[in-house]
């Protein structure tokens, strides 16, 4: 299974290293300001185009949008609340924005929206552009963002599937319909992934965490693979979130052994041991930091493969044809997203195995020494 | 890396941590608990209910061998009893035959005897009537012989001549 999942993560990371050598040799070309219309402007139909297209698809976005006509610049969806904390509460609608056109003024401060992110300007709204980012104060972002949404709905998902699953369990020891699917998985969880990592007699006290993580995960992978558009667990910030709690986790419930091991790692002799802890320390943190860049990197690779797969469609147009080159996308994106619906358990299941994996390590206990 | 960094959005972050908090809770409270101690529950349920099975199989077993037990001291029990009645059977019998061989034994020594009694009271019997007889023929023929002087003579010539010739 983790060999598997290794050559996946090989073989999608290399893909996402070739596309995205080329990607940013392209956008190295335009300049920023060009790329900033180009999402308004006309139809998406240049590998420039493409790849901002894509790049904005994998960022955060504070409106939801599920279509945009190209020759009109409309965008089919909705607008989301933005939430700013920046010397008080500023609460308001992204539809003011204007999608990055309009400066937004609340409470006596000015806002605009670039890439994806909200930074405070003056009334004019001007950007001092610090390279490719503007070097503008960001505050705060509260907002319930799309990848905000997309976590509340899998919240709500899970608490309602799961809900019913417990109850169902009132009227019968076997559950029926929908709870008859859950309960494997449940079972999946603690048996495959709790039991054998963390050791039979301190599992319980983790279940309710590595279910939770298990769940959230998945359905969020699976929830970026229908076209609603989501990209939540491609976020750095909620990869690095779960890798946080699964590191306070473990610090927290670490044993004296662990600790032991980290610092003064018995059986070797002194210098030895004074040259190992600082090892350990840092692997103390490089830990949480595969985690996080693990779960993102092939998450944020599976969408960027099956994006650029279907941009095949207008890319390959002029070379092969409308004909060729539509079945070509078609086939090859509908093979990668049977692979990334693997991934998508994947990543949960590696992200909660090695969560245990890390919590089995600071619980052991040690008799063997 | 910049741009890695650039994308973190610390708010993002922050609205993460609150959501997953409150849904680990939310979690543990309504789903995970109830469905976990189920889960347990059930799993002891099928666990005592095969190691009652096992049990009652168990029992079933040595009630069966118990009863092939009965059964097999029951049989040499019957055969032992059998055996000792023919073994009875046939002494009496044997007994009985010895019984009768003596007693007939008894019963015919004592004929032969009464019979050997009575035979030689016959016999002595007899002798003495034969005796009789004899001397009464004798009488008679003595008487006959001695009815005439000249047989008187004949006799005592043909007895002198015995004597004589003696």
């Amino acid at each position: 299974m983790k060999n598997t999942k290794q050559y996946f993560s090989l073989f999608l990371g290399f893909i996402f290293m070739i596309i995205t050598t080329f990607s940013f040799a392209n956008t190295a070309a335009h300049k920023d300001a060009k790329h900033e219309e180009s999402h308004n402007e006309g139809p998406i139909d240049t590998p420039e185009k493409i790849n901002a297209y894509i790049k904005h698809h994998l960022q955060d976005a504070h409106s939801f949008v599920l279509y945009t006509d190209g020759k009109t610049g409309k965008h089919v969806g909705f607008d989301l609340p933005v939430i700013l904390l920046d010397g008080g509460l500023h609460v308001f609608s992204a539809a003011k924005f204007h999608h990055g056109e309009a400066v937004v003024e609340s409470n006596g401060s000015y806002y605009k929206l670039a890439h994806g992110k909200i930074y405070k300007t003056n009334k004019e709204g001007h950007l001092r552009m610090h390279g490719e980012h503007p070097s503008n104060f960001r505050p705060l972002d509260l907002s319930i963002t799309k990848s905000v949404l997309g976590m509340l709905l899998t919240g709500l998902l899970m608490v309602i599937f799961f809900s019913a699953l417990a109850r169902s369990y009132k009227k019968g020891p076997i559950p029926t319909g929908l709870g008859r699917v859950l309960e494997p998985l449940v079972l999946y969880v603690r048996d495959e992934i709790a039991r054998p990592n963390i050791g039979e007699k301190k599992y319980k006290k983790f279940m309710p965490y590595l279910l939770t993580v298990f769940f959230f995960i998945w359905i969020l992978n699976l929830l970026g693979l229908t076209p609603l558009g989501f990209n939540v667990t491609g976020n750095i910030a909620v990869t690095l979130c779960l890798a946080l709690f699964t590191f306070i986790i473990v610090q927290f419930s670490a044993n004296k052994e662990y600790w032991g091991h980290i610092f003064w790692m018995p059986g070797v002799p002194v210098p030895m041991k004074i040259i190992l802890a600082p090892i350990e320390v840092l692997g103390m943190f490089t830990k949480p930091f595969s985690l996080t860049i693990r779960l993102f990197a092939n998450i944020t690779a599976g969408h960027f493969v099956l994006m650029s797969l279907i941009a095949l469609m207008i890319t390959m147009k002029v070379a092969f044809g409308p004909v060729a080159s539509t079945g070509m996308s078609l086939l090859l994106s509908t093979f990668i997203f049977v692979i990334e619906l693997l991934v998508a358990f994947l990543q949960a299941f590696i992200f909660t195995m090695l969560s245990s994996l890390f919590i089995g390590m600071a619980v052991v206990d040690h008799d063997h020494h | 890396m910049e741009t890695l960094l650039n994308d973190f959005s610390p708010g993002l972050f922050v609205m993460q941590t609150v959501i997953l908090l409150i849904l680990i809770l939310l979690m543990r409270k309504f789903a995970w608990k109830p469905i976990l101690n189920s889960l347990q529950e059930r799993e002891e349920g099928i666990e005592s209910a095969i190691n009652l099975a096992e049990q009652a199989r168990k029992e079933i077993a040595e009630l069966k061998s118990a009863n092939e037990n009965l059964l097999k001291e029951a049989r040499v029990e019957r055969d032992n009893i059998v055996k000792d009645a023919k073994e009875t059977a046939t002494k009496m019998v044997e007994d009985s035959k010895n019984n009768a061989k003596i007693e007939a034994e008894k019963v015919l020594a004592s004929a032969r005897h009464t019979i050997e009694l009575e035979k030689a009271a016959a016999i002595s019997e007899l002798r003495l009537h034969v005796a009789s007889l004899s001397i009464e023929i004798a009488e008679k023929i003595v008487r006959t012989e001695l009815s005439s002087d000249d047989k008187q003579k004949a006799l005592a010539n043909k007895l002198a001549e015995d004597i004589n010739l003696n």
